[in-house]
């Protein structure tokens, strides 16, 4: 059993969640800048800035976030390529979107042809995790923006009064306030986030879902494994990391949550205040 | 062709009729609207079904929740955390496995032959998982609008001599519903959302019936070219979002009709709230 569970498909299961872990630690900070400067945009006082932060942010509303992860994961990979082609051969005459082919020159593949497997795979795995940022991105946009109109009008006007600037008040009142208003949003899309790892498989990223059903079914392309179709219990033991993923998150962010709504004047922080906490 | 012969070929394609053969070279716009516009016709399915039963099943369950007695509680509280706390997409796998692993000739039940296999089949078996999957999500949402139905209204309600089940059906029930709508509206907009990922899952699209976006990865795939089906793709769901989201409004006017108009719980689209 033992010997089973660390064969060296197995060794790469368990790689795989680290792959998965790889892209929360990636994705989230990428995902909070891009979702704090389209925030920033939407609330810009240039009409052009506002109109592309409002249009971030309305992004992701409407359209399922599935459509996205398709569209981007081809869309940006042909997008580096051409841009790759522009300007690694400037002389190249051929029509680049030529009937049904996409062609660039040889010299700007992305990655080369000629490359290793893994230098494939880890490219692939930086769309994927750019794909997931923008898509994230304009969620966190929404959550921050919400955050930053619901810090108190008087507590900028104050500011104001007081003759700091709009960077100052910017920079020193509204974004240390607005986090209490957005940590129940931006948990809330941990938890999204955290949910579509999976769908890392669809981008073609070799994840735990794909392992599983690899070292699950009977037989792969390539061998016949001695045992019957053990897919179920794979993924049941995905569900179950998952499960167990969600419910420690969740109680990472309720302390997170206690600890920042002490002393606010909020309703949380009230009743924390009458419990005497 | 022209563009009418086009849609009369594919417009019920993702069904089984028309046309059998998918177009294979020359695509036209006419047949990437025809054939996505065709697979609509599975989410439109899958989420009206699945929001349908799921609102009654979701209604059992947050009561369920409320209830003292733990034997109710605890399941309700269970069947929350599984499904809201796993990612759709292995319950799609999970369930898919599943529902494989039942015997294929059918199951003998006092003699009579059950048939298992149409339940591998996308239209029952991910209607299932998604009805339990949205039932999870609206219970809870259904949980928390009950936790806040104001003190004073049921306390009005007793004073007027209603208990028992008159109390639940004419003040509790409703005021959970008004209190809950517009949460629960962005959570039918996610089911809908949700419904593209069947077929990307576990299960099978059966002779090439497949939903809008099993359409458009087919056409990104063939042409190498994302820009035209996947907007398309987009137009159509904008259009399925703002139909419900309108839908979901007469509601909402209906169950805040006794309110002052100021008072009256608006309906927006708040991606960051759910799910």
């Amino acid at each position: 059993m033992s010997c089973y569970l660390t064969s060296g498909k197995h060794l790469n299961l368990y790689w795989a969640f680290g792959t998965v872990l790889l892209l929360l630690a990636v994705t989230a900070p990428v995902a909070m800048t891009f979702g704090f400067l389209g925030a920033m945009a939407a609330r810009s006082q240039h009409l052009v800035l506002r109109l592309i932060g409002k249009g971030y942010t309305a992004m992701v509303r409407g359209v399922p976030d599935i459509v996205f992860f398709l569209f981007f994961v081809i869309a940006l990979d042909q997008g580096i390529e051409y841009l790759n082609h522009l300007i690694r051969c400037p002389d190249w005459t051929d029509p680049v979107r030529n009937g049904l082919e996409f062609r660039v020159c040889p010299e700007a593949k992305v990655p080369l042809g000629a490359s290793e497997q893994w230098v494939h795979q880890f490219y692939g795995f930086m769309l994927a995790v750019l794909t997931f940022s923008l898509v994230f991105g304009a969620f966190a946009a929404n959550v921050l923006y919400g955050a930053m109109q619901a810090v108190p009008r008087a507590q900028l006007e104050t500011a104001e009064a007081y003759g700091l600037t709009q960077r100052q008040v910017f920079r020193r009142i509204l974004v240390p306030q607005m986090w209490v208003y957005a940590l129940p949003g931006l948990s809330n899309l941990w938890m999204i986030l955290i949910k579509a790892t999976p769908l890392l498989f669809l981008l073609g990223v070799q994840d735990i879902v794909y392992w599983a059903r690899e070292l699950g079914g009977a037989k792969t392309q390539a061998f016949d494994y001695p045992h019957p179709d053990w897919r179920l219990y794979y993924f049941l033991f995905l569900l179950v990391f998952y499960l167990a993923f969600t419910r420690l998150s969740e109680i990472v962010l309720n302390r997170v949550s206690a600890r920042l709504s002490r002393g606010q004047a909020t309703a949380a922080g009230e009743a924390m205040r009458k419990a005497g906490i | 062709m022209s563009c009418w012969q086009t849609i009369g070929d594919y417009a019920f394609r993702s069904l089984g009729y028309g046309e059998r053969l998918l177009p294979r070279t020359d695509f036209t716009l006419c047949q990437q609207f025809t054939l996505i516009g065709s697979g609509l016709i599975w989410n439109i399915y899958f989420g009206l079904v699945a929001l349908v039963f799921g609102f009654v099943l979701a209604n059992a369950i947050a009561f369920a929740r409320a209830s003292h007695s733990p034997w109710a509680r605890k399941p309700a509280e269970w069947f929350i955390f599984v499904f809201r706390g796993s990612p759709l997409f292995i319950q799609f796998f999970l369930a898919y496995e599943a529902l494989q692993m039942l015997p294929r000739a059918g199951i003998d039940v006092f003699g009579i032959t059950v048939e298992t296999a149409w339940t591998t089949r996308a239209w029952a078996g991910a209607l299932f998982v998604l009805f339990l999957n949205t039932a999870a999500y609206s219970a809870e949402i259904f949980h928390g609008a009950l936790r806040s139905i104001p003190k004073g209204d049921l306390e009005a309600a007793e004073a007027y001599g209603l208990t028992g089940f008159a109390k639940f059906r004419r003040i509790q029930w409703p005021t959970m519903l008004r209190l809950a709508w517009p949460a629960y509206t962005n959570e039918a907009i996610f089911l809908f959302h949700s419904t593209t990922l069947v077929f990307f899952s576990g299960f099978p699209a059966f002779q090439q019936r497949g939903d809008a976006l099993y359409y458009a990865s087919y056409f990104a795939d063939k042409t190498f070219n994302p820009f035209i089906p996947y907007p398309i793709v987009a137009g159509y769901f904008i259009l399925l979002t703002l139909i419900l989201i309108w839908g979901m409004g007469t509601v909402n006017k209906r169950l805040n009709r006794h309110l002052p108009s100021n008072m009256a719980g608006k309906i927006r689209l708040r991606p960051q709230v759910i799910r």
